[in-house]
């Protein structure tokens, strides 16, 4: 095994038992950390890649600035294990029913769709000049859309978060 | 099997750096409590620290003694792990930054090796830094919420709220300094001002940013959580703060954890808009003295940099009365954003300017 080989291993490994631990730990305080230790994993393998900007700038926009306003929402709601609504039976039921039903389908749309399987070399469009070149260049059009998308939505949170005038 | 093959020598070189400037960066942090508490006694016209050896120079020693020997306590109602976990997160936050910052230009023995003073020259180098101060929030907000205290969980909000708000002003002040330097390479900004005059103009990117540099440098008092923004430490509110309930060296390391930021933050500020380690008349100097005599007076002029603006900040926070939360809150979203942004649009039509 080469050293690339074992760092693709430890952080997949990484990976999936954060994002098992994200779903099956009780307190939500240690699923946002969990959450945050995947985010970290996953910006290891695109270091792998050699997408140094993505890598950063996943660190920065989700574990630094988006799961800080989650933890935030999480210790101010103060849920605790003591409070949190106690489901019934059926619904339960429901619930494992539902998501075997999505699990199938996924597996079934896997199976019948052949899997590019991605390139092994790393190569230097992850590099940020690159990169900026490419989405200024060839994607500038959906990339200034998406900005459009995210401005509305910012607007329509203020919209939402502003008080009501008193008629 | 073939797992390393990389120089050795370059791996005993990376490691010795690193130790020096952990070491280091410890070493100036702990004289930093020494110099606050000088600066602020002068400024109020005190004494401050003077038994523990000359001039109280061992005092951060017997500070540091003390802290190590106290009672260790856990709170019973607190989540142990996270407890523990904040005051580690913030150390380890504070000391990853130093990684990218350039130390000096390198230096070449006789034998044609180059040796570099900077740990990593990352293609992302300033995005490092960003990535890593965005992250030690962490350390705060953990701590205050596993303590289980509502002083601490107040605070720790406060203090989250504060570094999002100012994160962004200062992200976008930083823009307009990449806008010109087209680099996001630490090495490759400090490469650009090279000497202290240039085509009839000077070459440190403070002369060429100067709205940039005043919103950075604004927004570094808001991340260090300094007065007059240091309001998740607000005694008059908040009682300790998020560190309420910490004791022993807990308690130092989220102490200390602040003056390592103050030292790597004013590094930072010192390689970005002061010149780093250049100086005027480098290359005449470079000219007469030894190779290795001209790196270690690079690196002194950096340190001597650092320490002006780890003063200035010390000066500031005796002088400053602290801010309340909405002025704190208006400041950030409604003078220094709009400001930053304005910049960036100036910047960018001056940069295509020139390079048309």
């Amino acid at each position: 095994m080469s050293l690339y080989q074992i760092c693709f291993w430890v952080l997949t490994v990484m990976a999936l038992g954060c994002a098992l631990g994200v779903i099956l730990s009780r307190n939500p305080v240690s699923s946002v950390l969990f959450l945050i230790a995947t985010f970290f994993a996953i910006s290891g393998h695109y270091l792998l890649m050699n997408a140094q900007f993505l890598a950063i700038v996943n660190i920065i926009v989700y574990a630094g600035a988006i799961m800080v306003l989650f933890l935030f929402v999480i210790m101010l709601m103060n849920l605790n294990a003591d409070t949190e609504p106690q489901k019934n039976r059926l619904v339960q039921l429901a619930g494992v029913v539902s998501g075997g039903i999505l699990f199938l389908v996924i597996l079934a749309a896997l199976r019948s769709s052949s899997v590019n399987v991605l390139e092994q070399t790393p190569t230097d469009i992850g590099l940020i000049k690159n990169l900026g070149k490419t989405l200024f260049t060839q994607f500038v059009l959906p990339f200034e859309i998406s900005s459009v998308l995210f401005l509305s939505a910012m607007i329509g949170a203020v919209v939402i978060g502003k008080k009501e005038e008193v008629a | 099997m073939q797992l390393l093959q990389v120089d050795i020598w370059f791996i005993i070189e990376k490691l010795v750096l690193i130790t020096v400037i952990l070491l280091g960066s410890l070493g100036i942090a702990m004289y930093a409590t020494w110099g606050e508490r000088k600066v602020a006694a002068v400024m109020q016209d005190r004494i401050g620290p003077a038994r523990a050896g000359l001039f109280g120079l061992l005092q951060p020693l017997a500070d540091g003694g003390k802290l190590f020997f106290k009672e260790e306590i856990l709170p019973d109602r607190s989540t142990k792990f996270l407890f523990i976990m904040g005051p580690a997160l913030a150390m380890l936050t504070a000391c990853m930054t130093s990684a990218v910052v350039p130390w000096g230009p390198d230096y070449v023995t006789q034998t044609g090796r180059v040796v570099s003073l900077q740990v990593a020259d990352i293609n992302i180098g300033i995005l490092f830094v960003f990535g890593v101060v965005s992250l030690g929030v962490y350390g705060v907000m953990l701590g205050g919420w596993a303590s289980n205290n509502k002083f601490s969980l107040l605070s720790s909000i406060r203090a989250a709220s504060q570094a999002i708000s100012y994160e962004l002003a200062m992200g976008i002040s930083l823009v307009a300094l990449l806008m010109m330097t087209g680099s996001l390479s630490l090495r490759e900004i400090v490469s650009q001002q090279h000497g202290f005059w240039h085509d009839g103009y000077f070459t440190w990117n403070f002369f060429k940013q100067p709205l940039g540099f005043l919103i950075f440098l604004t927004c570094s008092f808001a991340e260090l959580n300094r007065a007059p923004f240091d309001l998740p430490e607000c005694e008059s509110e908040l009682n300790m703060g998020y560190h309420q309930e910490y004791s022993s060296m807990k308690l130092g390391f989220f102490l200390f954890a602040e003056y390592i930021n103050l030292f790597i933050s004013s590094a930072i500020l010192a390689t970005l808009f002061f010149g780093g380690y250049n100086f005027p008349f480098m290359d005449q100097v470079a000219a007469s003295v030894s190779p290795l005599l001209f790196t270690i007076i690079c690196v002194l002029v950096l340190l001597t940099k650092i320490v002006g603006f780890i003063l200035f900040f010390m000066f500031v926070r005796w002088t400053l009365p602290r801010f309340r939360y909405d002025q704190l809150m208006r400041l950030g979203w409604k003078s220094l954003i709009p400001l930053a942004l304005i910049n960036m649009l100036i910047t960018g039509i001056v940069v295509l300017w020139v390079i048309k």
